[in-house]
């Protein structure tokens, strides 16, 4: 990027927030609405979260949730993907199933979640994990599905062991594919932690979202939990696009690059 | 200049005998290849030479063991072909370069059985022979069509194989690459002392390289004839010797070579 372009990169979206900002400003006076606070309003909301010290543990506390269930989706799906693709007659055993269960929103697993583990931390989890289990586990499957028939051929050509072609040729041929999946999975599974959170749990932001609506209709909270719910998600969605730069897998997202 | 290669009387290094090869589709058998028999001499540069989809390719796949025939045998050393194996390589055109790994990682890919200085010293020799010094790093996208299919070529070469088979290994360059590819193609066989099984559907390009062209008729493909190219290398592409063997192919396959 030429500086004149980098500076554009940093000022336009800048200049694009701030209108943002006026408009949303200008619209709480207009309506003169006592329930909808200003962004001054947020601000402060975001000073007194940070003096309570809520903001660090309340996003700690979603991001470990986050962690756990999606590390969990990774260590399950990845493998029984793999396996699925490699296996195409397990794949078309185990296809419809997955096609049933996946289309189901992860937030009508809550009650069955809340059945089984009861209120609590272990049911948010669990649902982080269903929820980021199917985008990784269908990846993996038709990345491994997809490796043309050239390179397992060459891999065998030079006298790989089945196992060997594994990972030295379909995995790394499978690789941006499953990249693509697991970067679904982490945006599915920050929103449906927000969820989980409204409902199994008491601490975490979407904890806080609702618990400052229903202690005290603290909107200008509830409101700071969302542009710190959007910030993080933003951030999470960063680093991941970050792991398809590498030269490795970058070979698979063309279009993407800059 | 490269001294002149006698047509070798030596020995059978790959016997095809009675190859048919029908594929089963719903409605009917589609049959491929017909009656195939060919003996290639070790260290013999021969081409296959037949219209596109006649079945040339999936010969060669036979030959390197990927394809089980529907019947009939292909025997190396005497030995029966039952699956790939890294004695026969067989070259793809650049798309079977491993576009996750570099140069030096897709020249490397068959040694992993080397200690690492042996493989380092490899893999250095293959990335000079096929003129990619520099690029050792480099991975494939960002390399031109002609330098990947350097790296296919060096790949196969580099874990020393007695046979080579490429299949229109030049077939999606440009017309210079090509030509280039073509000459070093043949440095590199004549340094190594390769028996190369070549699939082609360009008449020229068979003359150029080949000791004998066989001229496969369309499917099912059979063998219409086998042409030796009594020329010594390099070959003077307006010799008059060269024209008549070309021209002859092209009136065998019945082309005026004519546009």
């Amino acid at each position: 990027m030429t500086p004149r372009r980098r500076l554009e990169a940093i000022l336009l979206p800048a200049a694009a927030a701030a209108v943002l900002i006026a408009l949303w400003h200008a619209a709480v006076r207009w309506t003169g609405t006592s329930v909808f606070p200003s962004p001054g309003a947020v601000a402060g909301g975001f000073a007194e979260l940070a003096r309570k010290g809520l903001l660090l543990r309340y996003s700690r506390d979603s991001l470990l949730r986050v962690a756990a269930g999606y590390g969990a989706a990774l260590v399950v799906g990845i493998p029984a993907g793999v396996f699925l693709g490699w296996r195409p007659l397990a794949a078309r055993a185990a296809n419809p199933v997955i096609q049933l269960l996946r289309p189901i929103s992860p937030l009508a697993w809550i009650p069955v979640a809340i059945v089984l583990l009861g209120v609590s931390n272990m049911a948010a989890v669990f649902l982080i994990f269903l929820a980021s289990l199917f985008p990784i586990l269908v990846s993996a499957m038709n990345g491994v599905r997809g490796v043309p028939a050239m390179y397992r051929d060459a891999g065998r050509n030079f006298g790989l062991s089945q196992q060997a072609l594994l990972s030295r040729v379909v995995f790394p041929a499978a690789l941006p594919e499953i990249l693509t999946g697991l970067r679904l999975a982490l945006g599915i599974a920050w929103i449906v932690v927000v969820a989980a959170e409204m409902i199994a749990v008491d601490s975490g932001l979407g904890y806080l979202v609702i618990d400052s609506r229903n202690a005290g209709k603290r909107y200008d909270l509830v409101v700071a939990a969302m542009l710190l719910i959007g910030a993080i998600g933003l951030v999470l969605n960063l680093l991941v696009q970050r792991v398809s730069r590498l030269r490795a897998v970058r070979w698979g997202f063309r279009e993407e690059t800059p | 200049m490269i001294p002149v290669r006698e047509p070798l009387p030596g020995r059978t290094k790959i016997e095809i005998r009675g190859i048919h090869m029908a594929f089963r589709t719903e409605e009917s058998d589609v049959r491929v290849l017909e009656d195939i028999a060919l003996d290639v001499r070790e260290g013999e540069f021969v081409c296959i030479l037949g219209p596109s989809g006649c079945g040339k390719s999936t010969l060669l796949n036979i030959v390197a063991g990927f394809l089980p025939p529907t019947s009939g045998s292909v025997r190396i050393d005497g030995e029966e072909v039952r699956g790939p194996d890294p004695r026969r390589i067989f070259v793809f055109q650049e798309r079977g370069v491993f576009p996750w790994l570099t140069v030096e990682g897709n020249i490397g890919f068959g040694l992993g059985k080397l200690p690492r200085g042996e493989r380092e010293r490899r893999i250095a020799h293959y990335v000079r022979l096929v003129g990619l010094e520099g690029f050792e790093k480099a991975y494939p996208h960002e390399l031109s069509g002609g330098m990947k299919q350097r790296v296919e070529v060096a790949r196969a070469f580099a874990v020393n194989p007695d046979v080579l088979l490429l299949d229109e290994p030049f077939g999606a360059l440009d017309s210079i690459t090509r030509l280039v590819m073509r000459g070093e193609l043949l440095r590199i066989w004549q340094a190594e002392q390769k028996t190369i099984l070549f699939v082609t559907h360009d008449i020229e390009e068979s003359v150029q390289l080949a000791d004998r062209v066989v001229v496969m008729t369309a499917r099912p493909a059979r063998i219409r004839r086998i042409v030796t190219i009594d020329l010594p290398h390099p070959r003077d592409l307006s010799s008059r010797r060269y024209l008549e063997l070309r021209d002859g192919i092209f009136e065998e396959i019945g082309l005026a070579h004519k546009i």
